[in-house]
Order: structure tokens, then sequence, then C-alpha cells
């Protein structure tokens, strides 16, 4: 069991010794430029059409989206959500600073906790780092003021996401990362972990027949905080 | 995972009889290929991804030994270990390692096809560790002690009284008499069961789609998510991926991804694409402590710079198997490994050897219709032509076969001879069958009209007929 072992039956597969240093130094140009290919024209729209895009597409994905016109409306929102899907009001909230901010005493029947979510847990909030508008798809890096396990193991999975944040295609998305992310091991821009969520949990393995709440959540909600004058209509 | 693929002709006809498979066979057979064409017919660029699709794995597989080892390091910097297997043993003993090391009882398992290939299970159940499969299909399977007949619905053969009567027999903890009303009082117990397993497990197991040679991730696309719990909440994280599975970027990875998802079951993305890159980060509430990816060749590298090497960008979507007319008629089990359908009757012979998978290159039409829907552009066809030729080349086709092809070459190289004997044989079986205008038995065709019957000639071979209209279209 070795690593030369296996990269040498590669390279006789490929009829040729290690790469050359000059091939080398083009592959590495290559990671380093790490170039777009085609990229769908579905998304590529202007910023209203783009954010109901999002929407559209979340829904299709059998997700929900609630708009709100700012971050102080966001408690009222989750509030009256859970109240109209007849759902507890005990929420485990990621320890996010723009989530601890938010004024949630206007709602003081919300009992909150903060932390990584429980088996326990029924309501999970996170918070949304970006959205994706070709296919309704929320990405959620794994930080420790974001955990993971908020994004699975509650029965309902509440996204507040502000509008600012939504981008068409995948590769926008990546750009922020690329552009915002600092892992303290790597010192690369990616965490340990990125989910990349698209509505909720389903599974088609019982006659083919689709059904929500597999083994993640059974809902997905979306507080869509629209903070980005130039996305409004 | 022992092969019955020698026996896939007795195999195929249990199949054919076997009335449960065809009843789940006929009701599943539609629904994959209007689910592609519909999510395919959202998206213009469809045909040119494909292409693009193609030459990223091309590009990497030319440079494979780059891409790992580029892969490897950035894997080792956010803290991870690659353990480098040229054999299924090797990686079978790679993994037990891990779990001895750290004193697992249980280990949950996402659903990955090449631990099918290592049948890693059975090795860890010989060792006293229980693994429990966490995607549905696999579940299920498990309990039943049956293979999976799909690469991504694994057990799309069962019908609801199949999951009931397994239930029933197997969650023993519950009131016997309990009713299932519908699907989702199965989906439901399933569910309570395994989230008790998941929280159980020392150890989480999962395969990967893709790894990222740029940031040293590896990905893995799911709609249950069974896989993110089982990689999330146990303590030590076991990724299993075959060397062929590196791409160069995350954007390479975009294009790759906008042709998974369509292709397998119609969705534009499946619901749970995650990238996961080493430990637990300090100061993270979630995450495994142990990162390892067990990475296997197990034959693939042979792959490279022989015909087959095309299979190596197949990125496992199984559009071939659910557009295939022959999967579709014996389902996925009469293959006889893990890999069924078109692709797996490419991939198996290279893995198992073309002695004992040459049945399943010769289970085809010739049809064409899996390379015009792989994304990928590989030309499955072609390569059951290059695993037929081998089979001849080695002697391995029976010997009547071998006479018949004999004949038919003898022929095929004389036109004029060619030309006089299906003349005669056209207007002998046209008179012949004049007044029922079909044969239902002929003398050493017994093998093709036991299903159906041969339409009669209608007395001109397409020569002649060729040669009257040209006349007809001087004139």
């Amino acid at each position: 069991m070795s690593k030369e072992a296996v990269l040498g039956a590669i390279r006789r597969g490929l009829r040729r010794g290690p790469v050359p240093d000059d091939l080398a130094s083009g592959l590495r140009a290559r990671l380093r430029a790490h170039p777009r290919h085609l990229i769908p024209a579905r998304s590529l729209l202007p910023r209203p059409a783009q954010v109901a895009l999002f929407i559209r597409n979340v829904e299709k994905e059998f997700g929900s989206v609630i708009r709100v016109p700012g971050p102080t409306d966001v408690p009222a929102a989750i509030a009256d959500y859970l109240a109209a899907q007849n759902l507890p009001s005990a929420l485990v909230l990621a320890p996010h600073p723009e989530l601890q901010a938010l004024p949630w005493a206007t709602r003081p029947l919300l009992r909150l906790r903060e932390g990584r979510a429980e088996p326990t847990d029924l309501v999970s909030v996170q918070h949304g780092y970006a959205a994706i508008a070709e296919t309704g798809t929320l990405m959620l890096p794994g930080t420790p003021d974001r955990p993971t396990t908020l994004n699975l193991l509650a029965d309902t999975a509440i996204v507040v996401l502000l509008a600012s944040r939504i981008v068409g295609p995948l590769e926008d998305a990546w750009d922020r990362l690329r552009a915002e992310g600092h892992d303290p091991v790597t010192g690369g821009f990616l965490p340990r972990n990125v989910m990349l969520v698209t509505g909720p949990s389903r599974s088609a393995d019982i006659e083919s027949t689709l059904e929500l709440g597999a083994h993640g959540p059974r809902r997905l909600h979306v507080v869509l905080v629209d903070d980005d004058p130039t996305a409004i209509d | 995972m022992r092969a019955t693929s020698p026996a896939f002709r007795e195999n195929a006809a249990h199949a054919l009889a076997d009335k449960r498979l065809q009843k789940a066979l006929v009701f599943t057979r539609p629904a994959f290929p209007s689910r592609r064409a519909a999510a395919i017919a959202q998206l213009p660029e469809f045909e040119q991804l494909r292409k693009t699709g193609r030459d990223i794995k091309d590009h990497t597989l030319a440079n494979l030994d780059f891409y790992l080892e580029t892969w490897a390091a950035n894997v080792e910097r956010a803290g991870g270990q690659v353990h480098w297997c040229s054999t299924a043993d090797e990686a079978r003993a790679a993994v037990l390692a891990i779990c001895q090391r750290v004193g697992a009882r249980t280990v949950t398992k996402g659903k990955s096809m090449i631990s099918e290939e290592l049948a890693i299970n059975e090795h860890l159940e010989q060792h006293g560790i229980t693994p429990v499969e966490t995607d549905l299909g696999e579940y299920i399977l498990q309990l039943r002690r049956e293979p999976p007949s799909h690469i991504i619905a694994p057990a799309f053969h069962l019908n609801r009284e199949d999951w009931e009567e397994s239930f029933r027999a197997s969650h023993t903890d519950l009131p016997p008499g309990r009713v299932f009303a519908d699907r989702r009082d199965i989906l439901a117990e399933a569910r309570a069961q395994l989230r008790a397993r998941f929280l159980a497990a020392d150890v989480g197991i999962t395969g990967a789609n893709f790894l990222i040679a740029e940031t040293g991730s590896t990905v893995i696309v799911t709609n249950e998510g069974n896989g993110d719990l089982t990689q999330t909440l146990p303590r030590v994280h076991i990724v299993l991926a075959s060397i062929e599975k590196v791409v160069p970027t995350l954007e390479d990875t975009c294009t790759l991804l906008r042709l998974l998802a369509r292709s397998a079951t119609g969705q534009d993305m499946s619901v749970y694409t995650t990238f996961s890159t080493g430990t637990r980060r300090p100061g993270e509430l979630d995450g495994p402590d142990e990162f390892h990816v067990v990475l296997i060749d197990n034959g693939r590298s042979a792959m490279l710079g022989s015909p087959f090497q095309p299979m190596l960008r197949c990125i496992r979507c199984a559009a071939c198997l659910n557009h295939c007319p022959v999967y579709f008629t014996v389902g996925g089990h009469a293959y006889g490994w893990v890999y069924p359908g078109p692709m797996g009757a490419v991939l198996t012979p290279t893995l198992i050897g073309v002695d004992q998978a040459g049945h399943l290159p010769n289970a085809s039409t010739f049809c064409g219709k899996c390379e015009s829907v792989c994304p990928m552009h590989i030309p499955l066809p072609g390569m059951m032509r290059h695993w037929r030729e081998r089979q001849f080349e080695r002697h391995l086709t029976p010997p009547t076969a071998r006479a018949g092809l004999r004949v038919w070459g003898w022929f095929a190289r004389r036109p004029w001879a060619y030309r006089l004997i299906t003349r005669a044989v056209a207007a002998g079986l046209g008179r012949l069958g004049r007044k029922r205008g079909r044969f239902s038995s002929l003398p050493l065709a017994g093998g093709w009209t036991g299903g159906r019957d041969l339409p009669a000639p209608e007395g001109a071979t397409f020569f002649a007929r060729y040669a009257r209209e040209q006349r007809a279209g001087r004139a």
C-alpha cells in the first residue's frame, strides 16, 4: 500500500514518467486561474429578476420563502411562520452576530438557544451565507458561527438570508467565498464543510415516488431580508 | 461481492419470470427518461455542457498523477490523511485498521458504489464491527441481505409489500400489529430507526462524487441528507474514493454538477451537495476529529491508455441504465455484480475479468441510446464491441457462435456470395411464409423465435430493391 505504487501504475497507463516541469507549471497556472466554463444564461438577469428566480426555484424544490423589508422584521416572520404551521416556538439558533443582533425580544414567546442542533431540536435557524438563483440553492459554509448540524437535524430548517447575498450562477457564490473566506488551518478560503442545499430532504427510494423528509428537514423555509434596494422591483 | 455475472443467462431467465420484479420494472421504466428530458428541456446549453464536461475529465485523466498529488497535499494541509490503495484488499485493510484503532463498534454508511465493490460491510462484520447503511434504499437491502440493483436507486426493484414485510421482520421492537397506511409511514419508521444509529455511530463512511485538487475537498451529492449526518456526527469520517473522481477546480465541478443531477434524477441540483475539507476546525461546534480518504485504484489505472479509458469519465449518473431496454427487461441483479446496465457491461469485465463477465457486453441490442444520453459522451456500445472482440480473440466465445461468425465472415467478405445466399433465403422464406406472413419457429433460430415471431421476407433482398429504385429514379 503506497502512494508510489498507485502513481507508478497511473504513469505506466499514461506511458510516461512524472509530469515534466514545464507541463506541471502550466497545470499549476490552470489551478491558480481556475477558469470558468460556459455559464447557463438562465440566471444572468437584472437583480430583481434574479431574486424572483431564486424564490421560484426554492418553491419548485418544495421549499418556501417569505420576504421581509428589514432585519428587524425577522423574529416576527419566524414566529408567524411557526404559528401558521402549528410548530413549537423553541428554536436553536446559529451563534452568528447578524442573527444575535436581531430584536428577538419583540417576540417574547420565542424560546431561543444558541449552538449546534441536538436530536431533540424541532426547529433550527441558520445564517445563509449566499444563495444561487440558478437552482434555488443555499450556500451554507460550516464555520464556528454556522454549525453544520443546524442544516440537518431539526424537522424544520429556517434560513435567514439577505437579498444582497443572492447571486446568479453557482460560480458567483464560490467567488464570494474565494474573496471573503479565511480558513485558520489551511490559510485558504474554504472552511471544513460547505453545504449547498436545494430544498428539503427527500427520497424516492420507496417505489420511485418522491417523499419529503427522509433524514434531514421535512421543511425548508427561507426568510429573505430585502436589504438590497437594487433587487426590489 | 461474489460475482454471478457468469450466470447472466440463467439470471436473466429468472428475472423474466419474477412477477414482483417485472411489476417494479414496468412501474419505474417511464419515470427516469421523462424526468431527465424535462430537466434538459429547461437548459438550452446542455449539449455544450456535455462537451465541456467530457473535456474536463479528459484533461484530468491525462494528468491524473499530478492532480491526485495536488489534491492529496491539500487534504493533508487541512488535517486529513490519504491512504493510497492499489487493490481492494489494501483498501479493506485500511478501513478496518482505522475502525479498530478508534475502537469502533458501529459504523454508519452513506451510499457508495465503491464500498459495494470492496464488499466492506462483510469485511467489517467479520471483524466484529457493525456497519449500518443509512441511505433508505441501501438500508432495506441490508435488512434483506440483497445487493443494490441500480447505482442511484438501489432498491427500486422492491414494491411496498416488500418494504413492509422487511420492516416487520427486522424492527421487532415495534408493535407487530402496526399499520403502514402509505409510503410516508414506511419512511417515518426508517427515519426513526436510523436517527438512533446516526447518533450512536463511532465512524461514518461515505463515498465521493468528486475530489477537488485545488482545495483538497471530497464532495458527496445526495437527496436524503443521510450522507451528511454520516459524516458530521461521528468522531471519525472515512471517505472511500476511486482515483478517477478527481477534478481540478471548483469551477470544473460546477460544470459537472450541472450535468449530474439532470442526467440522474432530472433535478436541476440534488438537495445536498457537500464539500468536505479536513477535520473540525478550532472553535467549530460540529464535524469529525479525524478525516481519512481511502483512495482506491482497484483496476482503474490499467484502463488508462487502453480503449476503455473513456469509461473513467463516468460520473455514475445512471442515465445509461435508465434508458436501456435490456436493463429494464431483466433488472440490475441479473448482471451479477456491482455495476449493472451499459456502464456495468463495460466496467465489470475490466474489474473482474472478461472471462467472468463476458456475457454482459453481449447483452446489448446496440441501440445506442446509452451513448446518446451519457452526459460524459462515453462511447459505451463501441467499448462493448471491444470486449466482444477480446472475447473472440481469447477464445472465450462458445464454439457454435465462433462457427456461426466464421460462416458469416466468409460470406461478408465475398459480396457476390452474400448476395446469392440472401437472395435465395429471401425468396425461399418469402414463398414459405406467404400465407401467415410470419414464422413462429425456424431451424437454427429457436432462441430468437422462442420470444417472438420472425416476419416473413417479401421475396426480394434489400440490394435488389435498392437497385430497382435507383434505376427507376434515373429513368
